[in-house]
């Protein structure tokens, strides 16, 4: 079986294989144009006189419960990223398929970190055939050196929900490492030791997984109060000494940002914002990782309480800073997919204001709506930006995949996108003529904010309306991507063999661009 | 003359410049290595401007080792120069067109409130120094530089103030003391520096020299050379005593700065948040400034983190009569010039005098009155210089005058 086939130029002038792992795909047709129709997947029947009446669904250990489930090659297995660099559990998953010997199993990881970077050994030796997911790291490298075996394909948090939902994407087994669970499978994340904050990219697995087996470093009698996840969806409880380093979950990019441009960027957005009168009494906001956003979060809150204002709800991922908005009565709710530091656990654990949300109340493209459409200021990075306000934020300029996508392409369906950016990141250029690989369409972006200067969407002739008097400096992109130009020299586009290597999936299922294999 | 020369920094959190190896060799032409962090988007631009500038200062075989880590092309010439400068003795320099928004002159009234000190060897730091909008940079070839970076950090500085756009702040050169310090000139005069900072200033005569030998690298250079201003610092017991004397000691001394480490240092005791053990010194220097007709310019404050303290620190500053001070970071800036910048309060008095000034002229009237009061021409010429002060930083409309006329 070949990896992809019959490429097609798709609705982005994008070249898109339609044939993916040999399971059909549809290429990009542009934002709200795809509209898939029939019934979405169903799942296995389940009787509950096959579970025990006690209750009782623990397993001795990880590797019986992989048996009971019946891992075998070619399966999907599914795990979660809720510790994000401190998880413990999807590595000796693969340790145990290696060590039975399976071969060819598909990873679908809602995100990968640092700490699955050991797994290039089972996708070297065949254990794994591929990633759909994100591609991280060194297994981002890993893949853009053309080594892995399938084709990796990316997908956002909604797009994850909606692959499941419609089919595309069939998980065999789903592993659930959950902070505390009772036998009975009711899970949730906000208590015991290596508490790390909501189960919500867990719920399509739950849900539509052939099997569901719940890890846990915690077990409580039942009930496990709250239940993220329901136990019903839930065939074996595997208690382990430790699912998680708690203190992992804090990652880099969540604390606020000391450097003096990334200072400015944050300013200047949250200027822009107020002075473009998108801050009001009531209004929402998304807020991010990422210390500039993070950052523009405590100039909104300057804002908010000079005004005495209240933003009605602010999105998370939370942190510290957002949960001190919380309390201090400046924001009403957070609704929050993930916490990015313990704080923001201890806050969903114990404020019924902070509420947990997953990929399906959040982003996903076969509801009956969503809440990213609802929300008016979203702030996001970016590696690349192009003339035409396309963003990517998969690949380098060099070509390498190097992250994955989150929940990024979701939430460009906020009322207003905003994405401050340095012009050039040492000598690399961010603003470019075409993106190296396309995430974003540009009409969903607004404004690029840059330390030299802020370029407003021309579809946005409100925007541009109102900051006709601003005295902070407005560009036109092309402006903008000339100066960084002029500084850093004109940059050389990376060399591609024309093998692709993965995907990248829009939120709707169809793939939006490719990702080729680097010529080194 | 050393055999292998190398410059540029490298490690850990080292950003935008270049470590580079230089070895002569007797054949096998240039052995080019070249390890980029950008190699895919200017590996070819790297290798075109590195063969370019040995074929410029006629080496023809060497090994030459690049570990860029994003330099921009004036850091990698500098470091490259530097390199071949340490093992040939050549007066050629490898210069970078003059960057055209770089050819702007600075007056002597100008507002010198904040000026913010970059060390002259990390090129990182320069690139955006100029979208903080300070009044001045300093590129610091003093203190910041370790005494084995002296010689490649010339180079960096006379490349920064041709090629980095510094978005119209005052270009401003801290030289080291001494000899060193003047042959420093040389790689400044002809590339239109705007200020030195001379250090440890204690006599006018120290003016007087690097007068000199910015008269002789005028005379030498084919470029065009704005006036080179000059902001010595006192440092000492003895720069205090001669505070005056050296204010005064020449027409291109524009403003008169202290330095609290070293002096406090002299005076053998410690610097307090208070600063009462500097007060007769801050005064003297502002005495002096004031007398000489000059600017008073403090010292820096060095806690970064602490934003309250500094403002209370700027405030005591205003309150002695300085008219500005230094900075280490580029978040320091806003705190000092809103603080140095007229209050509200200050303005309205000042609007009303110079209201009363401009009524009186037209009445063709030499005496201005407020109400019953006459109010003496020092008192105009200060409210004059608020209301234009509250104008340039954006506090009061160019036009108030005629919404003033209105109420």
């Amino acid at each position: 079986m070949s990896k992809y086939d019959k490429l097609v130029t798709n609705a982005a002038g994008r070249v898109v294989p339609t044939i993916i792992n040999g399971k059909p795909a549809v290429p990009y047709m542009g934002v709200g144009k795809y509209r898939p129709e029939g019934f979405k997947a169903s799942t296995r029947i389940a009787s509950c006189a096959d579970y025990p009446d006690d209750g009782n669904k623990v397993v001795p250990s990880l590797k019986e419960a992989l048996v009971l489930a019946g891992l075998k090659d070619g399966m999907c297995i599914s795990t979660h990223h809720h510790f994000r660099n401190g998880d413990l559990v999807a590595v000796p998953v693969f340790d145990i398929a290696h060590e039975m010997g399976i071969k060819d199993l598909m990873w679908l990881p809602s995100a990968s970190f640092p700490c699955h970077e050991v797994l290039t050994k089972y996708l070297e030796d065949g254990t794994i055939d591929h990633i759909e997911g994100s591609m991280n790291g060194a297994l981002g490298k890993f893949t853009s050196e053309g080594k892995m075996k399938g084709l990796g394909v990316l997908r956002s948090h909604g797009g994850r929900y909606q692959s499941v939902q419609d089919g595309e994407v069939h998980i065999d087994i789903a592993v659930i490492a959950a902070p505390t669970s009772d036998e009975f499978g009711n899970c949730n994340g906000v208590n015991g030791p290596t508490a790390c904050g909501p189960l919500g990219f867990a719920l399509a697995d739950a849900q539509y997984a052939d099997h569901v087996i719940v890890v846990t470093d915690n077990l409580v009698k039942f009930p496990c109060i709250p239940w993220q996840i329901n136990g019903n969806y839930v065939d074996y409880v595997v208690v382990m000494d430790k699912i998680g380093i708690a203190g992992k979950i804090v990652s880099g990019t969540t604390e606020i940002t000391k450097s003096p441009d990334r200072l400015l960027l944050a300013e200047w957005s949250a200027q822009f914002c107020d002075e473009a009168g998108l801050i009001y009494d009531g209004f929402s906001f998304q807020a991010g990782a990422g210390g500039t956003a993070l950052s523009i979060g405590i100039y909104f809150a300057d804002i908010l309480r000079e005004r005495k204002w209240k933003a009605r709800f602010a999105r998370g991922g939370s942190n510290k800073y957002l949960v001190k908005m919380l309390e201090e009565g400046l924001v009403e709710y957070i609704l929050d997919g993930q916490t990015f530091d313990l704080e923001g656990v201890r806050s969903m654990r114990d404020n019924p204001h902070h509420v947990m949300t997953t990929p399906f109340t959040s982003y996903n493209y076969h509801g009956k709506g969503n809440f990213s459409s609802l929300v008016d200021i979203v702030i996001l990075g970016a590696t690349e930006v192009d003339v035409n306000f396309n963003a990517n934020v998969v690949t380098h300029s060099d070509g390498y995949l190097l992250h994955g996508i989150g929940g990024w392409m979701n939430t460009l369906f906020g009322k207003t996108v905003i994405l401050p950016v340095p012009l050039f990141r040492d000598r690399n250029p961010v603003i470019r003529d075409e993106v190296t690989t396309l995430c974003g369409p540009g009409e969903l972006i607004d404004v690029i904010v840059t330390e030299r200067g802020i370029a407003i969407n021309p579809l946005r002739t409100d925007l541009i309306e109102k900051m006709k008097n601003t005295k902070l400096p407005i560009r036109t992109i092309q402006e903008l991507k000339d100066e960084a130009e002029k500084i850093c020299g004109i940059p050389e586009k990376p060399k591609f063999t024309d093998e692709i290597v993965a995907v990248v999936k829009w939120v709707d299922g169809t793939v939006i661009d490719s990702v080729y294999k680097v010529d080194k | 003359m050393a055999e292998v020369a190398t410059t540029g920094n490298k490690g850990k959190g080292i950003r935008s410049d270049c470590f580079v190896t230089l070895e002569l060799t007797t054949e096998g032409g240039i052995q080019l290595q070249i390890e980029s962090k950008v190699g895919v988007m200017y590996g070819e631009s790297i290798k075109k401007q590195a063969l370019e500038m040995m074929l410029f200062f006629g080496i023809p075989n060497a090994k030459l080792k690049l570990e860029d880590l994003g330099a921009l092309p004036f850091v990698l010439a500098a470091r490259i120069e530097a390199a071949v400068k340490k093992i040939i003795k050549t007066e050629k320099e490898f210069l970078l067109p003059f960057l055209e928004s770089n050819k702007y002159s600075t007056t002597r009234e100008r507002n010198r409130f904040s000026r913010l000190y970059l060390p002259g060897n990390s090129p990182a730091l320069m690139i955006n120094a100029g979208v903080h909008h300070p009044d001045g940079i300093i590129l610091d070839l003093e203190d910041a530089v370790a005494p084995e970076k002296k010689f490649e950090a010339r180079f960096l500085v006379r490349n920064a103030l041709r090629s980095v756009d510094f978005y119209g702040a005052e270009r401003m050169v801290r030289i080291n003391q001494g000899e060193r310090g003047l042959e420093d000139l040389e790689y400044l005069v002809p590339h239109n520096v705007n200020l030195i900072l001379l250090p440890k200033c204690e006599y006018p005569e120290q003016i007087h020299a690097v007068n000199k030998k910015i008269e002789e690298l005028v005379h030498r250079t084919s470029y065009i050379v704005h006036p080179v201003w000059i902001m010595p610092i006192i440092e000492s017991a003895l720069g205090v005593v001669n505070a005056y004397s050296i204010a005064s000691s020449a027409d291109n001394v524009v403003s008169l700065a202290i330095g609290l480490e070293d002096y406090t240092a002299d005076l053998g005791t410690k610097r307090t948040t208070e600063g009462t053990e500097s007060f007769f010194a801050r005064s003297m220097v502002v005495n002096a400034a004031r007398a000489a007709g000059i600017q008073p310019i403090d010292s820096v404050f060095s806690d970064i983190a602490d934003i309250e303290a500094l403002r209370q620190n700027v405030l005591r500053s205003k309150a002695l009569g300085f008219d500005g001070m230094g900075c280490i970071h580029p978040r320091q800036i806003r705190v000092i010039h809103d603080n140095f910048a007229p209050t509200s309060d200050e303005v309205e008095k000042a609007k009303k005098i110079v209201f009363a000034f401009h009524e009186a002229e037209k009445k063709g009237l030499g005496v201005v009155a407020l109400g019953n009061k006459m109010i003496d021409p020092p008192v105009v010429k200060r409210a004059l210089n608020t209301i234009n002060l509250a104008v340039k930083m954006n506090k009061l409309a160019e036009n108030w005058r005629e919404c003033y006329e209105q109420i």
